[in-house]
């Protein structure tokens, strides 16, 4: 069974698989985007208490979970690669970091452009806004680590350990950011409640999940290509996939 | 010749103190830097004493963070460059060990003497006597955690060239839940509350770090020396 899984997660049968899922994944990701983005900003009910200005959530929640779930899987990737010493797993935790705080940012200025209209200032130290600032060093360690080793694999397997030690360290930090506000003080911002949305609001808003999520894989799956490509580019199979 | 764990830490800890003291002008760097940070907050804003009051707390912590930082930086470094550190690896002795005197030793002499020297800044800063003591323990707790976090950050740079600016760069942000911990008891005792919540939180971490870091911190360094 672990021969059959090792050959799986042999670069040049990533490479081709990732190569083959790409492209379905971006078009179906644009499907669910350009139907979520047409039905939430323009036939979505406006909210009776932000107006339109709520429909940046479209834009700005499915970033904000994708922020967090490309850490974590950045950290399982870091680990596969670290604990079994599969390179593929280092080449998806390598792909994975910069889209991963591409979408922190996303959320961030979406969330920021947001603040302005309901609380009426850009940045306010709330509890989210902060965790996710955090999260964003985070992820400009791990990369600017990765980046500091001039040997590629030690520089792997040190930023696969930051990943997983600071995988361990963001729920602390989520939840200590949480109480140090509510110590200081009341939540004094609006709360979105997700489940008493109705169904005109959430159908986009799931479909922009959806989308986001197809998006990045497939974004994911074109990187882990050229990664491979860059890091393989010794191997006889890469020189005769570039030829062809 | 098989040494046994607790003499493994005696002799390690004992070696890494004598080299500390042989150096009092290193030693004393991190504590003037803790000094003279705290000094530019009121310089820079207001000598007003109840201003500084409400700040002490803050300032105290982000000035004791970032002087025991500057100092993590050589926990492997002088040992890496003169191959110590190679030999130690090799010595056959858990690396996990020798990790956890190492940092032990240079807890004691930055982030306990900035214990030690944190009354004296407070008093600068207009923090009443009575929550010394509150912010001490907190002080300790919080340093002692962050040379784990430390160790971790000066394994992964042991053997770059700008490993320093790196080293907060990703030791800061684990670092946080402390500075918010620590300044909130801190702030607590300054209001004559109840600080135990926090202190129980900075404890905690405390434990936690305490267990796993030095594990995560040695297998950093088998990775950077590898």
């Amino acid at each position: 069974m672990w021969t059959w899984f090792y050959r799986l997660a042999s670069p040049p049968s990533v490479y081709r698989v990732a190569g083959v899922f790409a492209p379905w994944l971006l078009l179906s990701a644009a499907v669910f985007i350009v139907y979520g983005i047409i039905d939430g900003l323009a036939f979505a009910p406006p909210d009776y208490q932000q107006g339109d200005a709520f429909r940046i959530i479209y834009v700005h929640a499915p970033a904000g979970w994708l922020s967090m779930f490309a850490y974590t899987l950045m950290a399982i990737a870091g680990a596969v690669g670290l604990i079994w010493r599969i390179k593929m797993g280092h080449a998806v935790a390598a792909a994975v970091a910069p889209v991963g705080a591409s979408f922190t940012v996303l959320g961030l200025v979406t969330g920021s452009l947001w603040g302005r209209p309901m609380w009426g200032t850009y940045w306010a130290w709330d509890p989210r806004l902060t965790s996710e600032l955090i999260l964003l060093f985070l992820y400009v360690g791990v990369i600017s680590l990765r980046a500091a080793f001039e040997d590629p694999n030690r520089g792997d397997r040190a930023a696969a350990l930051l990943a997983i030690v600071g995988v361990v360290n963001v729920p602390i930090i989520h939840y200590s950011v949480q109480w140090w506000n509510s110590l200081h003080q009341g939540a004094t911002v609006a709360k979105f409640a997700k489940p008493s949305m109705p169904g005109s609001m959430l159908w986009p808003l799931l479909a922009m999940f959806m989308g986001y999520m197809l998006f990045f894989f497939g974004v994911l799956c074109m990187r882990v290509c050229a990664e491979i490509l860059n890091r393989e580019r010794q191997a006889s199979w890469v020189r005769e996939v570039v030829r062809a | 010749m098989s040494v046994g764990a607790v003499s493994v830490l005696r002799l390690v800890l004992r070696r890494e103190l004598t080299l500390s003291f042989r150096r009092p002008g290193q030693l004393l760097q991190p504590l003037v830097f803790f000094l003279i940070v705290t000094t530019l907050f009121p310089l820079g804003l207001s000598p007003q004493l109840s201003l500084l009051r409400d700040m002490a707390p803050g300032v105290l912590w982000a000035a004791a963070l970032l002087a025991s930082l500057l100092s993590m930086d050589g926990l492997f470094k002088g040992d890496s460059e003169d191959g110590t550190l190679e030999q130690l690896v090799l010595s056959g002795q858990s690396l996990t060990l020798i990790v956890i005197a190492k940092t032990l030793a240079h807890w004691l002499v930055s982030g306990a003497a900035l214990v030690v020297v944190s009354p004296i800044v407070a008093t600068t800063l207009a923090v009443p006597v009575e929550a010394f003591p509150i912010m001490m323990l907190s002080l300790g707790l919080g340093t002692l955690t962050l040379s784990w976090l430390g160790a971790i950050g000066a394994g992964l740079t042991v053997g770059l060239r700008r490993g320093s600016v790196l080293l907060s760069l990703i030791v800061l942000p684990l670092a946080m839940p402390l500075l918010i911990f620590g300044a909130n008891a801190t702030d607590r005792a300054i209001g004559g509350e109840s600080a135990a919540g926090a202190l129980y939180f900075l404890a905690a971490l405390c434990v936690f770090t305490t267990t796993l870091a030095p594990i995560a911190a040695s297998v950093a360094l088998r990775i950077t020396l590898e």
